[in-house]
């Protein structure tokens, strides 16, 4: 069937209207943390009084502190912001959805398509962490990495919408790199949480480092637990995505496993993340070895979907990026 | 889980006997502690990255030569230190053995300790309950006896233990959870299995590849000597290979206007097992991600190009024609080279036949694209097949019993002069040369090659099996959580009838997310409503 030129283009224009209001919504988000002392006061006092209720068997720590933080004016812009991170994300999947109309498959059989997806998954996993955290005016530093990409992805990576080449027509297409996609996708943002963890640990100890920036962080334990949850989330999903993607290797390029460049990084990743959750449950290396851990996993994610794609020539390499 | 940090002082003057028996099992607790499975897992991610970053033999042998010759000695350092070989070096086997030692004796005090764990009923309720880390009050309006049983009712699901304290005084100790453990240790016991099976599979296994013309030739399975080249495991002497043979018949390829492929299929024609013996051969259509499984091995269709078909008519009338594949140089035009050498039929001297030899070497392309008298290919189909050929004559070298490459002819031969070029022409098809002795060679048309690969690998299933499981576990340890819940309940006094409920939690594992879970439970243990 041949490709709709029409559904592709719009399926471009939302792609960027969609990384133009994230921009906006990283801006107002910034806002907030950088101007939002007196909700940040409230929250500290909500997380005192909510301690205090936890204690005595109260309801959990969370929801205390988001009925908090509704006050002042950088607060009302950072819920705009948040709103406005909504409707990209609408934005954005609808851009995903066209561009499957247009190429009559999967959206997901290139670089550009592979990150388009990645990025969303991102942002509607930051927007259910916001759910349940009151951490909005972190948005901005997730914004910042999920926007990069977004850029790189659309003018570097931009490949014209296609058909994919014979070894990938097939409904393993579907099933492994969506697992890896919501894998990836999910490990950026405890990525980003344990980024800040590191920052908000050293101040915890020592309050006069990174005073200016630190002290406007949830507190360490808030930023560990969002990386812990969305880790053993991500975990079993890339894990699974994994092993999908041994299964389609034997009957694609005859064997399981042959430490072609993607898999070994997969595994490398995969242990990486393993290492974490042991970290946890060891004594001394919890905390910030733990957080140092997570990075280290998330860059081998990263480095699989750039280096390997770009730069060495496996397999999997059939990026579309000529 | 040793988590035993400083192992206990030997005394003064031990015997040699003990030092060494202290030695052994101090090296053993280090070796199990989970510190050093973090460390040993680390160096597995580090041991495992030069594989990503230098180039393998086992995946593509010439590259590994030109880095080597690019990089000089520290080329050939690396070498000896066998970062071309990563996953089959000392290095990396060391670590993962390691890994797997510390992964037995790491689970084996923990199956003991889970069967009793299993076994054992949850522990007594703690005096105070408001020290734990989930505490609530509340009072009930029933006497304790309905209260208890309201508590049953509400745990069905724990594993629970009812017990009675002074003054009528009634506990409850529930645990919940235990699944996580179960996974935990489904999910280590199958990694290791997966681990043997996978090590298993790889000396046990043997995967070849063979180029056939896609016009009816065929293949066999009988010896590795078939092949155009064979990994075999270190159990595999290709002695007993499973018997099968495989005729391609033709090979069909579509591209998009863009000139990429987007269809591969061939048509083949397989006998195994009896159909050997009565010489039955049943039909299949090999494609890209469906190989054929027979005979417990398996072969896919890896690659494909053209092979350029020529006739030569000797000056004595004689005619020879040959179909060789050639290979392709730029996979998104399908321009290919090659050589297709002639031998002369009836020459009996081995003199005169040394310099009547001929070889037709050069490009071929598909859809032809002259530049000037340079040929190139514009697109990957068939749409105007020419060829731009060297016609070689002289000692193509073939008795020398040296090994040559298909696809190209001995330079040194032509450099020594003994193989001269008598001729340069662009042909299309139906097109031919006459050379100076009257010979002359005809480009007949282009075929298609395939190229197969038969895979053996008597355990994947095997591997198959605990992957599964491994996730199994995997999704239980991580998701269950163990958790425990304590309720007493007093009876009221007189001014204040009914009852004093306490209900108290503990996260066995991680802490977080039994918060919302207790409130839920505690709500409901309190209130008594709500199902
Ligand atoms: C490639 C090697 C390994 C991988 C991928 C792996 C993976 C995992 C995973 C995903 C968990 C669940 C973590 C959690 O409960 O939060 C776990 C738990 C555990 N693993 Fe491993 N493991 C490996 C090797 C080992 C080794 C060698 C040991 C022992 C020396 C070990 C001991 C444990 C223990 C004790 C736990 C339970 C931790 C807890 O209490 O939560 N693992 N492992």
């Amino acid at each position: 069937m041949p490709i709709n030129e029409t559904l592709s283009t719009y399926s471009d224009w939302l792609y960027t209207t969609a990384a133009a209001i994230y921009v906006v919504a990283l801006m107002m988000t910034l806002i907030e943390q950088g101007f939002g002392a007196k909700g940040r006061l409230a929250t500290e006092r909500a997380k005192l009084r909510a301690r205090e209720l936890v204690g005595a068997g109260g309801p959990p720590t969370e929801e205390v502190q988001a009925e908090q933080r509704t006050s002042g004016r950088p607060e009302r812009i950072g819920k705009m912001g948040a709103s406005l991170l909504v409707l990209g994300a609408l934005l954005q999947l609808s851009a995903i959805v066209l561009r499957g109309l247009a190429v009559h498959r999967a959206p997901w059989g290139n670089m550009y398509e592979y990150g388009m997806a990645v990025t969303f998954i991102t942002v509607v996993t930051w927007i259910l962490v916001m759910w349940k955290f009151p951490v909005r005016h972190l948005t901005g530093f997730l914004l910042l990495p999920v926007v990069i990409l977004m850029f790189i992805n659309g003018t570097l990576l931009y490949t014209i919408a296609a058909p994919v080449q014979p070894a990938l027509q097939s409904y393993w297409l579907v099933i492994h790199v969506s697992a890896a996609i919501i894998g990836s996708g999910v490990f950026l943002v405890p990525g980003v949480a344990s980024v800040l963890y590191l920052f908000r640990a050293a101040y915890e100890k020592d309050e006069t480092k990174y005073a200016r920036f630190a002290s406007k962080l949830p507190a360490a334990d808030v930023l560990d637990r969002i990386a812990y949850r969305t880790t053993i989330f991500a975990f079993p999903v890339f894990t699974f995505g994994v092993l999908c993607g041994a299964v389609w290797a034997e009957s694609a390029w005859g064997r399981f496993w042959g430490w072609d460049p993607k898999e070994t990084v997969a595994f490398i990743a995969w242990v990486v993340y393993a290492a974490y959750l042991h970290s946890r449950a060891t004594a001394g290396w919890r905390g910030a070895r733990a957080a140092a851990i997570n990075i280290v996993g998330f860059a081998a994610i990263i480095f699989n979907l750039f280096f390997v794609n770009l730069v060495t020539a496996g397999l999997h390499s059939y990026a579309g990026v000529g | 889980m040793t988590t035993t940090e400083a192992p206990p002082k030997t005394p003064q003057g031990p015997t040699p006997a003990k030092r060494t028996f202290a030695f052994i099992r101090n090296t053993w607790r280090g070796l199990t502690s989970m510190r050093t499975a973090l460390v040993l897992l680390f160096l597995l991610a580090l041991a495992a990255l030069p594989g990503a970053l230098l180039p393998q033999r086992k995946l593509n042998a010439p590259k590994v030569d030109e880095y080597i010759s690019a990089h000089g000695w520290w080329g050939t350092l690396l070498d000896k230190l066998e970062f071309y070989d990563v996953y089959s070096s000392i290095w990396f086997s060391a670590i993962y053995l390691l890994l797997m030692i510390s992964l037995v004796g790491c689970l084996t005090p923990r199956s003991f300790e889970y069967v009793k764990a299993m076994r054992a009923k949850p522990v007594l309720t703690p005096r105070n309950l408001a020290r734990m880390p989930h505490y609530r009050l509340g009072r009930g309006k029933s006497d304790v006896a309905a209260e208890i049983a309201a508590v049953h009712k509400h745990l069905s699901g724990w594993r629970r233990i009812e017990r009675e304290e002074a003054d009528g005084v009634r506990t409850i100790s529930a645990e919940r959870g235990f699944l996580r453990e179960t996974g935990n240790l489904v999910f280590h016991f199958s990694m290791l299995g997966l681990i043997v099976f996978f090590a298993l599979g790889k000396m046990f296994g043997y995967e070849g590849q063979v180029i056939v013309q896609a016009d009816g030739d065929s293949f066999c399975n009988s010896g590795i000597y078939n092949y155009d080249s064979f990994n075999a495991g270190l159990r595999v002497d290709g002695t007993d290979l499973d018997p099968f043979c495989v005729k391609v018949n033709d090979f069909t390829v579509r591209y998009t206007p863009a000139g990429e492929p987007e269809y591969y299929h061939a048509n083949i024609q397989y006998q195994s097992g009896e159909d050997l013996e009565t010489n039955t051969w049943r039909p299949y259509g090999l494609e890209v991600n469906s190989p054929l499984r027979t005979a417990g091995d398996r072969v896919y269709l890896l690659g494909q190009g053209y092979s350029p078909q020529f006739t030569v008519t000797f000056p004595d009338g004689t005619q020879r024609t040959q179909n060789t594949q050639w290979r392709t140089v730029d996979p998104t035009t399908m321009l290919a080279e090659g050589a297709t050498k002639f031998d002369q039929p009836g020459v009996t001297d081995e003199v005169q036949r040394r310099t009547r030899q001929l070889a037709i070497t050069g490009l071929f392309a598909p859809t032809a694209f002259l530049h000037g008298n340079v040929l190139t290919s514009s697109a990957p189909e068939l749409n105007n097949p020419s060829v731009a050929v060297d016609i070689m004559r002289g000692d193509l070298g073939l008795d020398a019993g040296r090994g040559q490459s298909v696809f190209e002819i001995d330079q040194s031969l032509v450099d020594d002069g003994r193989l001269k070029k008598v001729a340069r022409e662009n042909l299309k098809v139906g097109q031919e040369i006459k050379l100076d002795d009257g010979t002359k060679v005809r480009f007949d048309g282009v075929n298609h090659w395939v190229s197969l690969q038969v895979s053996h690998d008597p355990t994947q299933g095997f591997v198959l099996g605990f992957a599964i499981a491994m996730f199994l576990g995997l999704g239980a340890s991580l998701l269950v959580k163990r958790r425990r819940l304590w309720v007493r309940v007093k009876p009221g006094t007189e001014d204040e009838p009914g009852t004093v409920i306490e209900v108290a939690g503990l996260a066995r594992t991680d802490q977080a997310g039994y918060g919302e879970e207790f409130h839920r439970i505690s709500e409901r243990l309190i209130s008594g409503q709500k199902g």
